[in-house]
């Protein structure tokens, strides 16, 4: 996985609540076997029409947003189905964080096992943020993840919280399941352990 | 020892390690797998030389894609993009030498419908899925919850998840659910109470004398939706009903080892006192019947309501409500009893089960279907196989319904079984949102009795007025 550095790009609005993973990558796409180029599916149905072509409308397809590396979202971004699909999507398109009151679970984990930054801040700073990116294109934000911050392109300033384990693995690109491994010995001892406990298991 | 949750009890008999900060490695006692989010996952165990590290505790089942028609065995059957992932999980499932029930087998449907009818699921365990709807098997008072594919594959080297612990939430049905309410109706209703997302960052368990008076199909239905409320797991304590349903299952333990295990399993309750962060309190005698009217599962009402208007609403929900009642096609202040139906889906792992089929023919019985077209879809072939010994296919195809093969279905429309635009359905699955049942169709989530309702009337109905007509 790449290391996730400070993020200087442009942000999108999306203030629709509950925006779920059937938005973010409707099941159409989730026939295929590999991780990769999702990204041209994102939000389908609502970027493109029946024949294709491209909503003018709509967000992403706006000039200014085209080449976006972060959302801010209304509430509950991400809820719905686990499918990992759509961390996928948004990455292969670019999404590099999205920003939001509140994020689904499942949704939150899979994020950082695909490098991407989801970033829970309360309702008056994602106001701000979202009005800082309704600017367009001119309007860059920074995410920076060593110090736990958010600067709007005026230099408004929100610090956010992460999980100290979670922001180690994507700051340094760890695959988590070779450290996981390390601890083999540990999943030994419990495995004998609960083979006695609970033999039925 | 201070009093513990029942989400506690089961936590902490499952952790591998914890580090300072309280991230913990937790073990996981029963892997299941579908078709849709696994490939990635094994075939990252073969790029990493990896193997699965407990295969005896890993279950496989293609459900998300499979036709419901038959002649589905032939590959030629399935478009080419769902036979490729089919065909990947059979050789998958065989390359790594998991359990699995192939599409020929009679025991093949659902995956949250299978685990628990095999007996694979049991109390206290931690059971993981690639599929948000693991929350089912909580039912049983097993700690279950949906995972990325990611996940699927650090379960599948590592047999643990990383994770943290969550916090505990208590929700409380009390009192009697009143004639022609359910299981499905106590779900959405809490939804309906709490949001979407009041549930995040929480296991629920649920309580109460409603939840207690249950049959284990019916606490199935509740469980499934916790994550519509956006909760981790839900969880209810097992008890009789529990133990009884296990007992004699293929996989479950037998003998001595059944006594041992019950033993342990009449420990998982939660202790007078324990600490719970959020406490949720419903009456049981006053949930209607409900059914949903916009495209998020919060988005529910008494079925004697009208639709509302998003003035009724604040902040984001505003204009989302707007958007809702757009794509839904409706008028605000119009009668949700006027709302028109065209096509009815009883099936999913929501409401697959033999008691939802049996709730749904009950109303049909001797009657005639006013929709275009009705479906019926067990959640796997042993559902089919009990509810054909009932008879209940006869009463189904006799009032119009189809009578089909057990999988995923219409719930979430990967297979064939899909709406057209604007097609509007009463439907007894887990989600309302915009395309999920076909692209831009309409969904409305009812109860299986509901749904049957809708069936014979052509429109959004009160199943109680159905219901005294049988009884007259």
């Amino acid at each position: 996985m790449d290391k996730f550095e400070k993020l200087t790009g442009i942000a999108a609005p999306m203030p629709l609540v509950n925006i779920d993973t059937d938005m973010i990558i409707p099941k159409v796409f989730l026939k295929t076997i590999k991780r990769s180029g999702l990204g041209v599916n994102l939000f389908d149905e609502m970027r493109f029409d029946r024949e294709g072509n491209e909503i003018p409308d709509f967000v992403l397809n706006q000039p200014q947003y085209r080449e976006a590396e972060i959302l801010v979202a209304g509430d509950n971004f991400g809820c719905g189905s686990s499918r990992e699909h759509a961390p996928w999507a948004l990455k292969d398109f670019g999404i590099k964080s999205v920003i939001s009151t509140s994020f689904a679970d499942i949704f939150y984990n899979n994020c950082f096992k695909n490098g991407i930054l989801p970033i829970v801040l309360p309702q008056e700073a994602v106001d701000v943020l979202m009005k800082d990116a309704e600017k367009g294109s001119n309007a860059r934000m920074i995410v920076d993840l060593e110090n736990q911050t958010v600067s709007s392109s005026e230099g408004e300033s929100f610090s956010f919280e992460v999980d100290p384990f979670k922001k180690h693995c994507l700051l340094e690109g760890l695959d988590d399941i070779g450290l996981s491994l390390e601890k083999a010995p540990a999943i030994d001892a419990f495995e004998e352990k609960a083979a006695q406990a609970r033999p039925w298991v | 020892m201070s009093p513990k949750t029942l989400y506690d009890k089961i936590w902490d008999a499952h952790v591998v390690s914890e580090d300072a900060d309280g991230t913990c490695l937790l073990y996981i006692d029963r892997h299941l797998v579908h078709e849709v989010t696994s490939p990635q996952a094994f075939e990252g165990l073969r790029m990493a030389g990896r193997k699965v590290r407990a295969p005896e505790k890993t279950i496989a089942v293609p459900d998300h894609n499979v036709p419901t028609t038959a002649g589905r065995e032939d590959p030629k059957n399935m478009t080419e993009d769902s036979a490729i992932q089919v065909a990947a999980l059979d050789k998958n499932a065989k390359d790594f030498g998991i359990h699995y029930y192939p599409v020929s087998d009679i025991r093949q449907g659902i995956v949250h419908i299978v685990g628990p009818e095999q007996g694979w699921t049991l109390p206290g365990m931690t059971v993981v899925c690639g599929d948000s709807h693991t929350a089912t098997h909580g039912a049983f008072g097993a700690l279950a919850h949906g995972i990325g594919t990611s996940e699927v594959e650090h379960v599948l080297a590592t047999q643990t998840l990383i994770q943290k612990k969550s916090k505990n939430m208590k929700v409380e049905i009390t009192g009697k659910l009143r004639p022609g309410v359910t299981a499905k109706d106590i779900t959405l209703a809490v939804i309906g109470a709490t949001g979407t997302a009041g549930g995040t960052g929480y296991v629920i368990e649920y309580c109460g004398e409603a939840i207690r008076d249950l049959s284990m199909e019916g606490r199935m239905t509740v469980c499934n939706m916790a994550i519509e409320g956006g909760a981790r797991a839900g969880l209810i304590a097992p008890d009789e009903k529990t133990y009884e349903y296990v007992q004699g299952r293929p996989h479950a333990p037998k003998g001595a080892q059944f006594e041992a295990a019950l033993s342990w399993w009449k420990t998982l309750f939660t202790d007078e006192g324990a600490h719970f962060d959020k406490v949720v309190t419903l009456k049981g005698e006053e949930i209607e019947p409900v059914v949903t009217w916009g495209t998020s599962p919060e988005d529910v009402l008494p079925i004697s309501a009208v639709v509302p208007s998003p003035e009724d609403f604040t902040g984001g929900k505003v204009d989302a409500a707007k958007r809702s009642i757009e794509y839904m096609g409706l008028t605000s202040g119009q009668k949700l009893t006027d709302i028109e139906i065209d096509t009815v889906f009883i099936g999913s792992c929501t409401n697959g089960r033999i008691e939802d089929l049996r709730a749904a023919a009950q109303i049909v019985e001797g009657k005639k279907i006013k929709v275009g077209r009705a479906m019926v879809v067990p959640g796997s072939g042993l559902v089919r196989a009990q509810a054909e010994e009932e008879g209940l296919d006869k009463i189904f195809t006799d009032a119009g319904f189809e009578w089909r093969l057990a999988g995923c279905s219409m719930c979430l429309a990967m297979n064939p079984d899909q709406l057209s635009e604007n097609e509007r359905c009463a439907s007894t699955s887990n989600r309302n949102f915009e395309g999920r049942q076909g692209y831009k169709g309409r969904t409305h989530l009812v109860s299986p009795g509901m749904a049957a309702a809708a069936a014979l009337t052509g429109k959004l109905t009160d199943v109680r007025t159905l219901m005294s007509e049988t009884a007259a």
